[in-house]
């Protein structure tokens, strides 16, 4: 069998033609995926008046962009983009398509994956190429895209093919993925695609918007001191800020300290927060469940202050403190202003 | 002015809350011991539509997919106040991704009323996928209005709500028939007493049957259904064929997504270094992590 299998696409998702960041981590992971597979990275640029964002996918290794421009994709609206993702995958029968599991990537990847009789797993947090073999089918499946998601309220792992014929569709958790190296010397191929939105799929109009920036970017992060429940009230997460402030960090929390409204959602850190992969991070307080384990991890140091010695946290812990914040913290500000 | 609403709603384990009960030996979930429960978003769906029915109208069909036990989820929308309810269940249906689901979903709905307003939780706790609504939306050619808040006005021809978008909302409009996906963003109700009392002895032919010795002939169970139907206590099962659902098209065979696999996630024991919570000890802590470039 030597059919030719198709590239692996991403969905080059911006605002106002900024590129997302999950957007340029999935160009990174895709490049990886086409290399093992002998295949093109390629992407999908839907807007207005935005061929210049072109130029940043390039610079992380994206080879080709299709790019469709009209006022009809202007602001993003899920039926106008799901009709020329569908007409494209359609025509070039991309192997794998990739999403970020943004909100935008969570309502626009099930439409199209219904179109195009494709599976989808949403929110994956890895990615490989590997050999399937359906023992209750009998059927064996070469270079299967393996589908790595969290389940059952992250207590499971799952690992989740597509049988069916391609494209192979997830979206992917922001964060989780590596970002490569960018070069901004590397060029790639542009291919306009002509738009024409039909009537009946331009019936969903945005009257009013309200957005604001984000308080904080934790994605981007390179230190991250968090609070939990055991910073035990919003005056006392200033000693979390102060820490902060001293080492160069931005805050983190856990859910608990936001549900307490302690802290905006900005800084929620976890399955329904932000996955962080920072250079180093304190977790204060944090009892550390499987759901705020799973958004950092993958950070490279990982310090733990609790006073209870059995906190989960421990458990995925570089070094563990087991004491009080309330005395921990103050020590660690004096000792870094009085650093050697 | 009326409206025909219908809502999709799940059963689903209680992932939330994992009790030491629900956790085998071996430190794995035991998902039969979780407690079933109405999918979450999916009361803030039916809470949107009662809300809906009040103020402009209509009447609400509430539809589970699942096994014959999930018809509960079902007696509690009737508490809450849906008007009629439908459970979609056999076991050619079993094993089904979010693909196979929406297409069973969608037969149920080309085949009932003409529905003017779709409603749907965003997602379900014990997969997040949040991938049924639009699925839905799409084999039924509508248009859909994901992670609704509000819908702050209505009329036969177009629905104007406000949804939440990446740091913040905005307020849409779109002609109807459409299919909206729901958020937490309202409060459910809770159960009308009066209805409870009406509704508990509300039951489907599964439930009837189980009661039954096997014995009893066929005929008894369809005067019972007769009673039941007449006190309007009759909860409809629906199979594959009452929905004319294409057998290729549902549960595993009609799922192109299979699990390869399933690892529990099992506390890793890491090479932790313990710090003593002395000056002393945070102090060569700090300077460790500036040696290492960790801390600048």
């Amino acid at each position: 069998m030597s059919l030719k299998i198709g590239n692996v696409w991403v969905f080059a998702e911006h605002e106002g033609g900024k590129i997302a960041n999950v957007s340029l981590e999935l160009i990174s992971k895709a490049k990886e995926l086409a290399a093992r597979l002998g295949v093109k990275t390629e992407a999908v640029l839907l807007g207005n008046n935005i061929e210049k964002s072109a130029e940043q996918l390039f610079h992380y290794g994206c080879e080709k962009v299709y790019l469709a421009e009209s006022p009809d994709l202007e602001p993003f609206t899920v039926l106008p983009f799901a009709h020329i993702l569908i007409n494209l995958a359609k025509q070039h029968r991309p192997n794998i398509l990739l999403f970020g599991a943004t909100m935008k990537g969570r309502e626009l990847a099930p439409r199209v994956a219904s179109a195009l009789l494709a599976g989808l797993t949403a929110d994956c947090t890895d990615l490989k190429i590997d050999d399937f073999e359906d023992k209750i089918n009998n059927k064996f499946y070469k270079n299967k895209l393996m589908q790595i998601r969290p389940a059952f309220g992250g207590n499971i792992i799952a690992t989740i093919v597509n049988t069916w014929q391609d494209p192979q569709m997830v979206t992917v958790r922001p964060g989780v993925m590596k970002l490569c190296e960018p070069d901004t010397g590397r060029k790639g191929q542009i291919e306009k695609i002509k738009v024409s939105i039909p009537d009946h799929l331009k019936v969903l109009k945005v009257i009013d918007r309200i957005q604001r920036e984000k308080s904080v970017d934790l994605q981007s992060s390179q230190i991250i001191v968090a609070g939990g429940y055991g910073v035990g009230s919003k005056e006392n997460f200033k000693l979390i800020y102060d820490l902060a402030k001293t080492i160069g960090a931005d805050v983190g929390a856990s859910r608990a300290a936001v549900d307490a409204g302690w802290i905006d959602h900005d800084h929620q850190v976890g399955q329904t927060g932000v996955t962080v992969r920072p250079k180093l991070y304190i977790a204060c307080g944090i009892s550390g469940s499987i759901q705020h384990r799973a958004g950092m991890s993958e950070s490279g140091i990982i310090v733990a202050i609790n006073n209870d010695p059995d906190a989960p946290i421990f458990s995925v812990a570089h070094y563990g403190i087991v004491g009080d914040l309330n005395d921990v913290i103050p020590k660690m500000i004096k000792a870094y202003k009085t650093k050697c | 002015m009326s409206f025909n609403y219908l809502v999709c709603v799940k059963q689903v384990p209680d992932t939330k809350n994992i009790t030491g009960q629900a956790m085998k030996p071996d430190g794995t979930v035991n998902r039969a011991a979780l407690p079933a429960i109405f999918n979450p978003e999916d009361l803030n769906a039916l809470e949107l539509a009662i809300q809906l029915k009040e103020r402009y109208g209509g009447e609400i069909t509430v539809v589970t997919m699942g096994p014959p036990s999930a018809a509960e989820v079902l007696r509690q929308s009737l508490y809450r106040g849906a008007d009629k309810v439908a459970l979609i269940t056999d076991r050619a249906f079993a094993g089904a991704d979010t693909l196979a689901t929406s297409y069973a979903l969608s037969c149920f709905a080309k085949n009932a009323t003409k529905f003017d307003i779709i409603l749907c939780g965003r997602q379900a706790i014990d997969g997040d996928t949040a991938q049924v609504g639009p699925q839905l939306a799409e084999k039924l050619e509508l248009p859909q209005i994901a992670y609704v808040e509000e819908v702050l006005s209505l009329d036969k021809k177009k629905i104007k709500a406000r949804r939440a978008i990446e740091g913040g909302n905005e307020t849409v409009e779109c002609h109807l028939p459409v299919l909206l996906t729901v958020i937490d963003a309202n409060e459910p109700r809770p159960p009308s007493v009066k209805r409870l009392m009406k509704y508990k002895r509300a039951r489907t032919r599964s439930e009837i049957s189980a009661k039954r010795s096997s014995y009893t002939e066929a005929e008894n169970i369809a005067n019972e259904e007769k009673e039941y139907r007449k006190k309007g206590l009759w909860i409809e099962e629906l199979t594959a064929s009452d929905i004319k659902a294409d057998i290729e098209r549902i549960g595993l065979k009609g799922s192109p997504t299979k699990v390869k696999q399933i690892e529990s996630v099992v506390l890793k024991a890491s090479e932790m270094k313990k710090i003593e919570a002395t000056e002393q000890g945070i102090r060569s802590l700090i300077n460790e992590l500036i040696k290492e470039h960790i801390l600048g």
